[in-house]
This record gives C-alpha cells, sequence and structure tokens, in this order.
C-alpha cells in the first residue's frame, strides 16, 4: 500500500512535464512567429501583435454582425445575401411596433413580436426576483456552521453544469401527464394538472426550472460576497445585543450589496436571453404562451419555410438595445462589482 | 425537579466540546439542506430510474419507483418466453402460471412445469409477477439511431478547441491591454466592455451569413470560432494581469527575454488563477452551447450532444424509453468530471462572480 501514493505522485509529476512540456512546445512554435515579429516592429508596438488574433475574431464575429444587423433590419424578403436584399428603411420597424392597443398583442400587426415581449417580461420579472431571493436564502444556509458544507454547496450547483437540453427533458419527463408529479397530486387527493396545455402553468414550471436550473451559480457568488464579511462584525454585534435581524438588516445586506447588484444584473442578462430550455421544454406553447424573445427571433429568421431575416434583425436591434441598457447599468454599479471582480 | 432539570441543560450547553444543543435555526438549516439535495438531485435521479424501466412500465401510471419487468419462463412446446401470472382460483389457492394468449376476457394459461393442459381463467383473476430488471436495451438499441461516439466527439472537439483558442487569444490581448501603452487601447478596451453582455443570439443573421461566406457551415470550426473572442475572458484577464507587477515584466527584458517569452514564461502562469477560472467558465458555455450550434449543424456527422439529443427527441416524441437513455448518457460525461473537479469549480467560480 504504500507505493501506491508514491506511484500517484510520480504519475502526477509525469503528467505535470508532459503538460509543461506540450505547452512549452506550443509557445515556442507561436514564438517562431512572433519573436522575428518583434525584430521587424520593434518592442512597442508589439502590443498591436498580441491584440491582434482576438481583435480580428472579434471585428469579424461580434462587430461587423452588429453594424450588418441594422442594415438587415432596413431591408425585407428572404435572401440571405445583403446585395439582393431591397432596402425598405423603417419599414421593419414600423410594422413590429405598429399596434391599435399596446396592452393587447392582438391588435399589433407582428402579434408574435409583443406576445414574446411581454412573455419576457413576466418570465424576467418572477425568475430573476425568485432566483435573487432563492439564491440568498440558499447562500445564507450553507454561510451556516454546518457539516459537509463543500457537499452541499456541490448539490447546489450540479444542476447549472448540466446542458439546457438536459434540463428540459428532465423536466419534460417530470411534468408530462403521465407524470410522476401528477402521481403525487393524486396520491394526495389532487386532480391531475395537464401542466403543459395551459398557458400560466406553463410559464410557471419554466420559470422554475430555470430557476432551478441555475441558482446553484448565484448561490455561489453571494455565498463568497457572505464569507468575505469579517467575522468581527457580527461577533461585535452580538456584544452589544444586536438580533439576527437586526445584523441582517444592518450589517449582512449593506456589505452583500455590490454583489447583490453582480447577481441582480448578471441574472436579469441571462433572463432576457433565455431560450434554450424553455424551447426544448414547451416549443414555445402552449400556443405562444411561452414564447420568449430570442425564440420569436429564431423563428422569424431560421426555425420557419419563409425566413424573414429583415423582421428577425429589426427585433434582435430591439432586444440589443434593452441589452444595452441593462450593461450600462451594469456599469454604473460596476464600482462595487469590479473591486468583488478583481 | 426544576434544579435537576437545570443541572442537565448546563451540562449540555457547557459540557464537552461539541455537546451543543439543537436550535431551531439548525433545525431549519439541514431541513432546507435536505430538502434542497431531494430538489436538486430528484429529478436526475428520477431520470436515471427511468431511463431502465421498459416500454410498458412507463406507460403506467401512477408510475413504479424502480424499473420493473414482468417475469417469464421457457415453458416447453412455445418459441418465445411466457409471461408469469399469479392466479387466484376460487378456492383461495394460488398459483404461478405463464400466460399463452389472451382471448378477451378470458385468458388461457399454462403451469410451466406441465405445459400439456389449458387452464382457461378470467383476466381480473391473475396478477403479473414482476421483478426488479434493468432494461438495459433502451441504451443498446438507441444506438442505431443515436450516433453517441459522434456527438461526444465532436463535443469534446468544440469544447476544447474553444477553449484552448479562447484562452491564448483573450491572454494575449489582456497582456496587450494591461501592460502596454499604445493608441487606440482605450478605444478597444471600450468597446469590448460594451459588447460584454452583447450576446451571439442577438446578432443570429449576420453571424449565420459570415459562416456561409467563410464556408463553415457544417464545420466545427463555425462553432469554434465565432464566440472564442469572448468579451468576459478579455476583461477577467485584463483586471487580474493588472495586479502582476511591471518590475517582473522589465527583469524579463533585461536579461533579454522577447516580449512573447515575457508573455508565456512570466505573465502566463503568474495569471494561472485567472485562467482557470475562464477555462472552466468556456468549457461550461462551449459544452452546453445549443442555439448556435444548432443554426451551424445541419447534417447529423457534425452534431454536437445537445443538438444531437435534441433531434432524437424531436424524431422519437413518444418513445420515451429512448429519449430517457440518451438524456442519461449526455450528462454523465458532465457529471464525472464535475464529481473529481467539484471542489476546483466552486471555488474558483465563487472567487470570479462574473459570468456573461
Amino acid at each position: 500500500m504504500a507505493a501506491t501514493p508514491n506511484a500517484v505522485q510520480r504519475l502526477n509529476t509525469l503528467a505535470g512535464d508532459g503538460v509543461q512540456r506540450v505547452y512549452a512546445l506550443a509557445m515556442n512554435t507561436l514564438g517562431l512567429f512572433m519573436e522575428p515579429a518583434q525584430k521587424l516592429v520593434g518592442v512597442r508596438r508589439m502590443a498591436y501583435l498580441f491584440v491582434l488574433p482576438n481583435l480580428l475574431v472579434f471585428a469579424i464575429f461580434i462587430l461587423f454582425p452588429m453594424l450588418l444587423n441594422v442594415y438587415y433590419a432596413m431591408t425585407e424578403g428572404g435572401n440571405l445575401y445583403p446585395q439582393d436584399r431591397p432596402f425598405v428603411g423603417a419599414a421593419n420597424f414600423e410594422r413590429l411596433y405598429t399596434c391599435t392597443d399596446y396592452g393587447d398583442p392582438n391588435t399589433c400587426l407582428e402579434d408574435r413580436f409583443w406576445r414574446a415581449a411581454r412573455n419576457t417580461g413576466v418570465f424576467v420579472f418572477f425568475q430573476v426576483s425568485g432566483m435573487v431571493i432563492i439564491s440568498l436564502i440558499t447562500s445564507m444556509v450553507l454561510n451556516r456552521k454546518i457539516v459537509a458544507r463543500g457537499f452541499f454547496r456541490s448539490v447546489y450547483f450540479y444542476p447549472v453544469l448540466l446542458s439546457p437540453v438536459v434540463v428540459a427533458l428532465i423536466w419534460k419527463w417530470i411534468l408530462q401527464r403521465d407524470g410522476v408529479l401528477n402521481a403525487i397530486l393524486v396520491a394526495v387527493g389532487l386532480d391531475p394538472v395537464n401542466f403543459m396545455l395551459d398557458g400560466t402553468w406553463a410559464m410557471t414550471w419554466v420559470i422554475l426550472v430555470s430557476i432551478w436550473a441555475h441558482m446553484g451559480f448565484y448561490t455561489l457568488i453571494l455565498l463568497a460576497g457572505l464569507q468575505s464579511i469579517p467575522a468581527e462584525l457580527y461577533d461585535a454585534g452580538a456584544i452589544d445585543g444586536t438580533s439576527t435581524m437586526q445584523a441582517f438588516r444592518h450589517i449582512t445586506l449593506p456589505l452583500l450589496m455590490p454583489t447583490m447588484m453582480v447577481v441582480l444584473v448578471l441574472s436579469l442578462i441571462r433572463a432576457v436571453q433565455m431560450f434554450d430550455e424553455v424551447f426544448v421544454l414547451t416549443g414555445g406553447g402552449p400556443g405562444s404562451a411561452t414564447m420568449l424573445m430570442v425564440q420569436y427571433i429564431y423563428m422569424t429568421g431560421f426555425g420557419t419555410q419563409n425566413p424573414r431575416f429583415g423582421m428577425a434583425a429589426a427585433a434582435s436591434v430591439t432586444l440589443g438595445a434593452v441589452l444595452l441598457v441593462a450593461t450600462l447599468l451594469q456599469l454604473r454599479v460596476g464600482r462595487g462589482s469590479e473591486r468583488h471582480l478583481a | 425537579m426544576t434544579a435537576v432539570g437545570r443541572f442537565l441543560t448546563r451540562r449540555q450547553n457547557d459540557g464537552r466540546q461539541g455537546a451543543r444543543r439543537w436550535t431551531v435555526a439548525d433545525v431549519l438549516t439541514y431541513g432546507y439542506l435536505i430538502a434542497g439535495v431531494l430538489i436538486m438531485f430528484g429529478p436526475v435521479a428520477w431520470l436515471v430510474l427511468s431511463s431502465f424501466k421498459t416500454q410498458a412500465n412507463l406507460l403506467e401510471f401512477p408510475p413504479t419507483l424502480l424499473p420493473l419487468a414482468q417475469e417469464t419462463a421457457e415453458v416447453d412446446g412455445y418459441p418465445d418466453p411466457l409471461p408469469l401470472y399469479d392466479v387466484a382460483f376460487e378456492d383461495g389457492t394460488v398459483v404461478r402460471l405463464a400466460q399463452v394468449r389472451r382471448v378477451g376476457l378470458q385468458a388461457q394459461m399454462v403451469d410451466p412445469a406441465d405445459p400439456g393442459e389449458i387452464v382457461r381463467v378470467t383476466i381480473d383473476q391473475r396478477t403479473p409477477v414482476r421483478v426488479l430488471r434493468l432494461a438495459t436495451e433502451n441504451y443498446t438499441e438507441s444506438f442505431s439511431r443515436f450516433n453517441f461516439a459522434t456527438y461526444l466527439r465532436n463535443s469534446v472537439i468544440v469544447t476544447v478547441g474553444a477553449t484552448l483558442i479562447t484562452l491564448i487569444i483573450n491572454s494575449m490581448a489582456a497582456f496587450a491591454l494591461s501592460k502596454y501603452r499604445f493608441r487606440g487601447r482605450n478605444a478597444i478596451f471600450l468597446v469590448i466592455i460594451a459588447t460584454l453582455m452583447i450576446p451571439i443570439s442577438v446578432i443570429l443573421v449576420p453571424v449565420y451569413l459570415v459562416i456561409t461566406q467563410v464556408g463553415w457551415i457544417n464545420s466545427l470550426w463555425g462553432v469554434i470560432i465565432p464566440g472564442a473572442a469572448t468579451p468576459t475572458g478579455v476583461f477577467l484577464l485584463r483586471q487580474y494581469m493588472l495586479t502582476i507587477p511591471d518590475e517582473l515584466l522589465d527583469s524579463g527584458r533585461i536579461d533579454g527575454a522577447s516580449e512573447w517569452r515575457i508573455y508565456w514564461q512570466i505573465v502566463l502562469p503568474l495569471a494561472a488563477p485567472a485562467l482557470a477560472v475562464l477555462a472552466i467558465f468556456s468549457v461550461m458555455w462551449r459544452w452546453n452551447d445549443f442555439l448556435w450550434p444548432l443554426i451551424v449543424l445541419t447534417r447529423s456527422e457534425f452534431f454536437t450532444l445537445q443538438v444531437g439529443l435534441n433531434a432524437f427527441q424531436g424524431e422519437l416524441n413518444v418513445q420515451w424509453h429512448y429519449v430517457l437513455a440518451m438524456t442519461v448518457l449526455t450528462l454523465l460525461p458532465i457529471t464525472v468530471v464535475f464529481s473529481l473537479l467539484q471542489r476546483f469549480i466552486t471555488t474558483g467560480i465563487a472567487s470570479s462572480g462574473v459570468k456573461g
């Protein structure tokens, strides 16, 4: 038995050596290009060479498409190539925003867009508030002196790693008409519910499932925030006779605020972008009761026989504007988060 | 009595270490945690249990907890194994018989030990004999339509390739943005910050056009490259590299090291914690990526696991026994990796506080 740790250690060193060798080989190979380049351009201009690969990919696949997207939004038809697309100015946006009554999606020309917008609003509001509250409670429970904290922390985090398709299928199986949840309902004397055929139920479960899938991530961030609060503050409070509730209100909440803002903004942005889980779980149904904004863009541009790229682009420009506002919000509260990041 | 009570309580509170009494808060805490384990693991456990049930067992309502299958017996004179039933006769005796066939409300049964004589019983006299059996055929039979090995290979190529490329180009850019003064530095950094939160789903149509022009439709490159220049990664690494003292770089320069050598031999090893966090994020993003691969990959030999599983479940909408088995297979790799690296992953993410 004594030989085993040695063997493991030797294996580790061997593996470490291997990784180091591969790393050095790869970097030296890239150096065959970068080192002569330095002689050519000088030390100071090397900075441009270092940003170049990232900048190229960024420009071609993010920046240029963003600009092109605005042009797409001002053209119409099913042709993918910009030169084949007739320019229509703001017509797509006009069509997108035309409603006789903004409270009722049925009166809008693009009724599915407005339904998706409303669904996204409902989804974001309930999902984000539910997520923040549940993550906060969970992180506070995990921050107590408990046995096997590492295990419980991992339990809550595990679903974060599951892919959205897997998450959706797990819950589709549980929630289906003859599923285990209905069996439990029947067992306690309630009527079974066809969750996926009722708009309100479907939206409720879409929200709950996405909280289930992502809460572990935010719990971890909040837990880190809680653990960075010095214990002396609570000790001092205890000496002064502070109650648990008072300690929570006057010590925990204020000091956790920067972390809370990070969690709030991150979960907000993710919620606005939600697509995968909902798409596989409900397909946007019943009807369009759970169709969210990104799914509308996908369906309009790709999930149909006659794609309307212009309309999809106009909708995504709108969504992009909303996200930009959220990002600016993130930068405004960034004071706290940047300290947290560093 | 009260004195005795006080004495006992005092001993519990102030006595040996660890003999603390359970408070209401403790009970609530562990109640919450145990409920959490049930809610977080329960659905996955139910999926795994269900994936081993036969199609008939899956269709039952209410469902059985464990995968049960009807026991069968080989009977002389019958080519296929016959299902076994316990038959209750009017005189109160219960006999285990095999069913030959069912005609309306009547069933023809034989005694497996004495197959010559056929007994006719009404069907409500018999109850099926069931045993715990794992329906592994759910897995083996799916393989003809769900090409797990191919999808897994594609997913691994995409995840590993994209993560390596992301780490290299993001760290190079972060190195330049944090350690050099050059014209355009602030502009580049600002543009990256501005797009920090813009996901690819917002610019689907034009990125699709670019990919078509480059010829990357149905190519794993089309999945790997567009997301490689993550603004999140550049931001995270730049913030970390700012904390590395410039003097270290200068001493390297005095020793005659090239800028490239300073980058990979001094800065990258020092930025290892931030690189590890970015690597975890990148693996999570890429392994779970769905919408973009769904658009780029239309031929099944290029499907990643997520796209393949989605196509498989769409094709076999009602054949849950196959879908569940393949879902379990899809969650297996990430579960294994997580159980090996869970401490590393959870502490890594907790220390970063960011996800794009």
